[in-house]
């Protein structure tokens, strides 16, 4: 299948590299580990898949340790949306690059320099406090971010969008409303979200960067402008936050460089254990 | 998930109820009624029934742990997601059969201390270790296959609640059977690597498959009972022929063999027979000496203690929100 227009990924090869601010310190934009940006629009697609590859992996890890059964069952729902998510994207991903990697050859056969998740998603799970407030603060992105991309020139991506966006919301309330019952619920849980809260919120800022790889996915009608939509993120978290009586931490440090393939330590051991299988069986169908 | 009964077995036919009662009770049951919660029913059969539902309900919660442990190494992105799926569906049943064991009034958090304080049951299947991929399709097929046959039977139990607990959860549980087949089959067809893999799997849990349907039926003295009430229609030694002839040809056909020298087709009774069950290993496995019994229970307590915090915050979040409601 392919997606009937030429859109990003085709022909605009000169302009990467060549604008918007380099913000990987000293380094040339998003270029760290694939060479150059040869094709932005796969660059781009792995951006969106991977951020939810990983988020999803990292929630299966919760299946059967939940706190309560209906929390086991409700973060294997959230796992199985973001996965099948980024099974569509890589899928789509693999036909942009046009090199014959199928989804599970992008998922299992890369090292974690060539992932291209926002270190956010890549965190270990913590308590629930961390997972809930993580996943809340990601999907409050992720719906703004999915709106703009169901309207997507590259047809293909707009239906995933479509698609993802319904869960997408639904992710929205859950979080919303479990965030809102540790804040507000009793002094231990108010502690612990409020720690969550702090030790993830500097992660939050590498989702509103934006590099010369957007900037190609936005110029072709494929893409999102991360930066414009932080002040809608910031009235959905900021109310949220406030209804669960937390704090909104300041702005400060703020770790990044998942876009261009630099993670923290965790991804790699998160790999080590999600590729093992695959890897001791190249070639096998399973 | 089945029969593995308590050994202490009190009188039949409770002493304490009214004998006209029981009566009619039981003339009900002949009749194909179907008991209700709020009917009146015999001390025992509430008694049995709260044990073999709460047992149920456990095995599915436990039993997300053996494959549990191999949904963040499935090795492709298709088969996470089944595998996944399936976890959050035996979740769901054991969420549904703790609200039908509530009915018979006892509230889901004292069975859950039950299970934790080792004084309710599981089955024992979930006790052994899910070792390498081809374990996971291979419970599929066979542990889910072993409980599409007792709970095909259960759907037809003479308690309502549990007996369509048993018509909802059974066809989820054809549904996983299926696509443990599939990827035993996948793997059966596979690289000698997955072969090797998976007939190594079929060895290890063939027999504690055929240990799920029970004691044998001289060694159950329950069941008269069970079946006089209709909480059960066939014995365990039924039910174990049952699977082991659905299964031997499904085995044949992805050339994959039962670890069963004695196993042969009896032209006679047309059944497979088969070789003894090691009863000793049943016995220690239920007794609490399985290969990961300790394990299971451990990593069930954990995440019921480190959720506790959790679920007080969801209380107290409910009860500020009902304080406002009132007010
Ligand atoms: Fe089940
Ligand atoms: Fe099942």
């Amino acid at each position: 299948m392919t997606t009937g227009k030429r859109e990003a990924g085709d022909g605009k090869r000169d302009k990467v590299g060549s604008s918007v601010d380099g913000w990987v310190a000293g380094a040339r934009p998003a270029t760290a580990t694939s060479g150059t940006a040869e094709n932005p629009f796969f660059e781009y697609l792995l951006r969106l898949a991977d951020d939810r590859l990983v988020l999803g992996h990292r929630l299966s890890e919760w299946c059967g340790h939940a706190p309560i059964l209906e929390e086991d069952i409700a973060l294997a729902n959230i796992a199985l949306d973001l996965i099948g998510q980024a099974s569509l994207l890589l899928k789509l991903a693999g036909e942009i690059e046009g090199k014959g990697r199928s989804e599970d050859t992008l998922a299992y056969f890369r090292d974690a320099i060539e992932f291209r998740n926002a270190q956010l998603v890549e965190l270990p799970n913590g308590d629930f406090a961390v997972t809930i407030v993580r996943q809340f603060l990601f999907d409050a992105w992720d719906v703004l971010v999915l709106e703009r991309l169901t309207a997507a020139s590259n047809q293909s991506l707009a239906g995933i969008a479509a698609k993802a966006l319904k869960e997408a919301k639904y992710h929205l309330r859950h979080t919303a409303e479990w965030v809102r019952m540790l804040g507000d619920g009793t002094a231990e849980s108010h502690a612990r979200a409020q720690r969550a809260l702090d030790d993830l919120w500097p992660y939050t800022a590498e989702l509103f960067l934006r590099d010369a790889i957007d900037a190609e996915a936005v110029a072709s009608g494929s893409g999102v402008d991360v930066e414009s939509l932080r002040p809608r993120w910031r009235q959905t978290v900021d109310q949220v936050i406030g209804e669960a009586t937390l704090t909104v931490p300041k702005d400060g440090f703020a770790p990044r460089g998942g876009r261009a393939g630099r993670h923290t330590e965790h991804l790699g051991r998160m790999l080590a254990d999600m590729q093992s299988l695959a890897r001791a069986h190249p070639g096998a169908a399973w | 998930m089945t029969d593995q009964k308590s050994p202490t077995s009190a009188p039949a036919a409770g002493s304490t109820d009214d004998a006209a009662q029981v009566a009619e009770f039981e003339a009900r049951i002949a009749q194909g009624e179907s008991i209700e919660p709020k009917d009146w029913m015999p001390e025992r059969y509430r008694k049995q029934l709260t044990r073999m539902m709460s047992q149920h309900a456990h095995s599915e919660i436990v039993g997300m742990l053996p494959e549990g442990n191999w949904i963040t190494r499935a090795p492709s992105l298709r088969r996470k997601m089944v595998l996944l799926a399936k976890v959050q569906d035996e979740a769901g049943h054991g969420l549904y059969i703790y609200c039908g064991t509530e009915t018979l009034g006892i509230g889901r958090e004292e069975l859950v201390d039950q299970l934790l304080t080792g004084k309710a049951k599981y089955s024992s299947i979930f006790n052994y270790p899910t070792l390498t991929w081809a374990d996971i399709g291979v419970i599929g097929w066979f542990v889910d296959g072993a409980a599409i046959v007792n709970q095909t039977m259960l759907a037809k139990a003479s308690f309502g609640p549990y007996a369509r607990a048993m018509v909802r959860i059974c066809k989820e549980e054809n549904f996983h059977k299926k696509q443990g087949y599939e990827s035993v089959a996948t793997l059966a067809n596979g690289t000698p690597e997955q072969r090797a893999m998976v007939q190594d799997a079929v060895n290890r849990w063939w027999w504690p498959s055929l240990m799920m349907f029970g004691p044998s039926d001289k060694d159950s003295p329950n069941s008269a009972e069970l079946i006089r009430w209709r909480v059960k229609r066939d014995t365990n030694d039924t039910l174990r022929q049952r699977f082991v002839d659905l299964t031997v040809p499904q085995a044949r056909a992805v050339n994959l063999t039962l670890p069963d020298p004695d196993l042969r087709y009896n032209e006679e009774t047309e059944h497979w027979d088969f070789g003894e069950i090691d009863w000793t290993e049943f016995h220690e496995v239920i007794s609490g000496n399985g290969p990961c019994n300790r394990e299971r229970l451990a990593a069930r307590r954990k995440a019921h203690d480190d959720g506790a915090w959790v679920r007080e915050a969801a209380q107290a979040y409910a009860a500020k929100r009902d304080a406002v409601t009132a007010a």
